[in-house]
């Protein structure tokens, strides 16, 4: 049994479907997932999964428990750090901690002794005592994962966990993200729409548009499925170079573009080397790129339409809970 | 699961207890207008004669515990107020997310808003021995203590049942400050009721805070002070808390987090 399986789930708000007979399962300890751009329905899925929102058909299995028949079991097994900051700013981080422990029935001594845990965990015992007021963006999100993990759960969900964070702070959130994973080996299922996140931190992707999953794999498959690496070769005799490289076993197509050849490998960077040795054989080069295809891309072929133009559109449509959340303008940084 | 989980709702307790601690402006706010009232009004008002206040009860001594049920009814409001303030800066979520009772975050609730009200009172309490007022016994100051409880749990209940209706703190705000005046007003807590029109009159004698008022002034001025039989005070506050907290409790059930 997987941490997550959803079949057949459906969450309607009045005319509007935000998820759409989505299915999906989710491994033990893997590191997943959601991308799609705002709007898509991800928050939503993922409101499911937590037990905010009853769906409106299908079934959504977290943890082992059924998310309408059994949700306190569901509750008791995971933890979420939500799009939006969920801390209480008067309070410490530690108080925030144990406010937190409380609610998820945890005991003295073990409060105390998780509470050490997971705030060494994120490197934030040094400021444990000072109000989250004081905390910066980036601390308040690693004071959150920390909260998430507090009571053990055994699915993190993390809905957008970099957004609103500069971009040095968003890579160290990916970081903490991405050795929780390891070190304690909790299933963590995060929404995003950067790709670049998707990619580098994930161990499988579900690609997410106007309400289901159009593709699910992992990064490197799921961009391995528009070919290989482009690489283009500016060269003075075109035709001779195509006729050249055409028969190489890792060369798996290549066309004569403006000033030269564009070919599709299995791998870039090992093959960049004697592919020029090739073509240098039978023309001059002058130039060469090396172009990887990005998972915007394997968006865009999927459905035609960009990342980033359907987030602007999403903005004042699509999922209601999404279109809100942007609306209010309390997506973004504190 | 049970619907009640005493850590769960002492978690909501202490976390109240703290947020009020380190509110300064607030604990300051809540002290200084109602001393002012009685300040004001008890000096102003010294020896007018008001119609139906007994003989041998100054102004002062009516008027103190009127004023401690005012700053139970506006210090219960800021439960609601809470509730929705956590909705507005996220929080909520985190409290709705947990494998709690909804009736446990109620009870953590009321625990919380009853305990910093009584806190307010005592403070009040305290700054009217500066004025002269005198409770009259120990036994008095218990019996009000129950009294101030029985009517934060009313109010908070009330305040719960209300912001269950309101997605912010604006218009939460707005509507309270028009329900809290003709409550404080229509309770007996400044002037007699029996001074009112005899339409008007009616509606502070279905005001809780009637009731509750003239508990506190039975319990720290004296049994000839109050208008109502004790016995009569205590059930009227006890039922009315019963309802708004059911009723309260019902709407809150139906809150989502978003």
């Amino acid at each position: 049994m997987g941490a997550i399986e959803v079949r057949g789930l459906t969450k309607r708000y009045d005319d509007v479907v935000a998820v759409d007979s989505l299915d999906l399962s989710v491994g033990s300890g893997e590191l997943f997932g959601l991308l799609g751009p705002n709007g898509a329905g991800k928050s939503t899925l993922i409101n499911v999964c937590c037990t905010l929102l009853a769906p409106t058909d299908g079934t959504a299995t977290v943890a082992g428990h059924e998310v309408r028949t059994a949700p306190g079991e569901v509750r008791r097994r995971i933890g979420v750090v939500f799009q939006e900051p969920a801390l209480d700013e008067e309070l410490t981080g530690a108080e925030n901690l144990a406010f937190h422990g409380r609610l998820y029935g945890m005991r003295n001594p073990r409060r105390a002794e998780r509470i050490e845990e997971v705030l060494d965990l994120v490197d934030l015992t040094d400021r444990r005592d000072e109000r989250v007021g004081t905390y910066s963006g980036g601390m308040a999100r690693r004071l959150e994962l920390a909260r998430g993990l507090l009571h053990g759960p055994e699915v993190l969900f993390l809905d957008e966990p970099t957004v609103g964070l500069d971009a040095g702070t968003r890579n160290a959130v990916r970081e903490y993200v991405r050795e929780l994973n390891a070190r304690t080996g909790v299933t963590v299922v995060l929404t995003t729409h950067y790709m670049d996140e998707a990619a580098a931190l994930c161990d499988r992707v579900a690609v997410v548009d106007r309400g289901s999953v159009v593709a699910c794999d992992t990064p490197e498959a799921l961009t391995s499925r528009l070919g290989g690496d482009h690489v283009e070769v500016g060269v003075d005799d075109p035709v001779a170079a195509r006729d050249r490289v055409a028969g190489l076993d890792w060369v798996e197509t290549v066309a004569v573009v403006d000033g030269g050849i564009e070919v599709v490998v299995d791998a870039g960077e090992r093959r960049v080397a004697p592919l020029l040795t090739a073509v240098g054989e039978v023309a001059s080069v002058s130039t060469v790129s090396v172009r990887k295809p990005t998972l915007e891309q394997v968006f865009l072929e999927l459905t035609g339409r960009s990342l980033r133009d359907e987030g602007d559109r999403a903005v004042g449509s699509g999922d209601p809970a999404g279109g809100r959340a942007a609306a209010n303008g309390r997506g973004g940084g504190r | 699961m049970g619907l009640v989980d005493p850590l769960a709702v002492y978690a909501l307790w202490q976390r109240d207890l703290l947020r009020f601690v380190r509110a300064r402006s607030r604990l300051v706010g809540t002290f200084v207008t109602p001393l002012f009232l009685v300040a004001f009004l008890g000096f102003g008002f010294e020896g007018v004669r008001f119609g139906s206040v007994p003989e041998g009860v100054s102004y002062v001594e009516y008027l103190v515990p009127g004023v401690l049920g005012f700053v139970t009814l506006f210090s219960a409001s800021f439960s609601g107020l809470a509730v929705l303030s956590d909705r507005e800066v996220g929080f909520l979520k985190e409290i709705l997310v947990a494998p709690v009772p909804r009736t446990s975050v109620v009870l953590g609730r009321i625990a919380g808003g009853a305990t910093t009200g009584l806190v307010q009172s005592g403070l009040v309490l305290g700054g009217t021995l500066l004025v002269g007022f005198r409770p009259t016994s120990a036994v008095g100051l218990g019996l009000a203590a129950v009294f101030l409880v029985a009517l934060s749990t009313t109010f908070i209940g009330f305040g719960l049942a209300l912001a269950a209706g309101f997605r912010d703190t604006q218009g939460y705000s707005l509507v309270v400050n028009f329900v809290l005046f003709p409550l404080a007003f229509l309770s007996g807590a400044f002037y007699p009721l029996s001074n009112l029109p005899p339409a008007i009159r009616w509606i502070g004698y279905l005001n809780p805070l009637t009731y509750g008022i003239d508990g506190l002034r039975g319990a720290l001025v004296g049994r000839d002070a109050a208008a109502y039989p004790l016995p009569v005070d205590l059930g009227a506050v006890a039922f009315a808390g019963a309802v708004t907290v059911l009723v309260g409790a019902w709407l809150f059930d139906r809150v989502e987090a978003a």
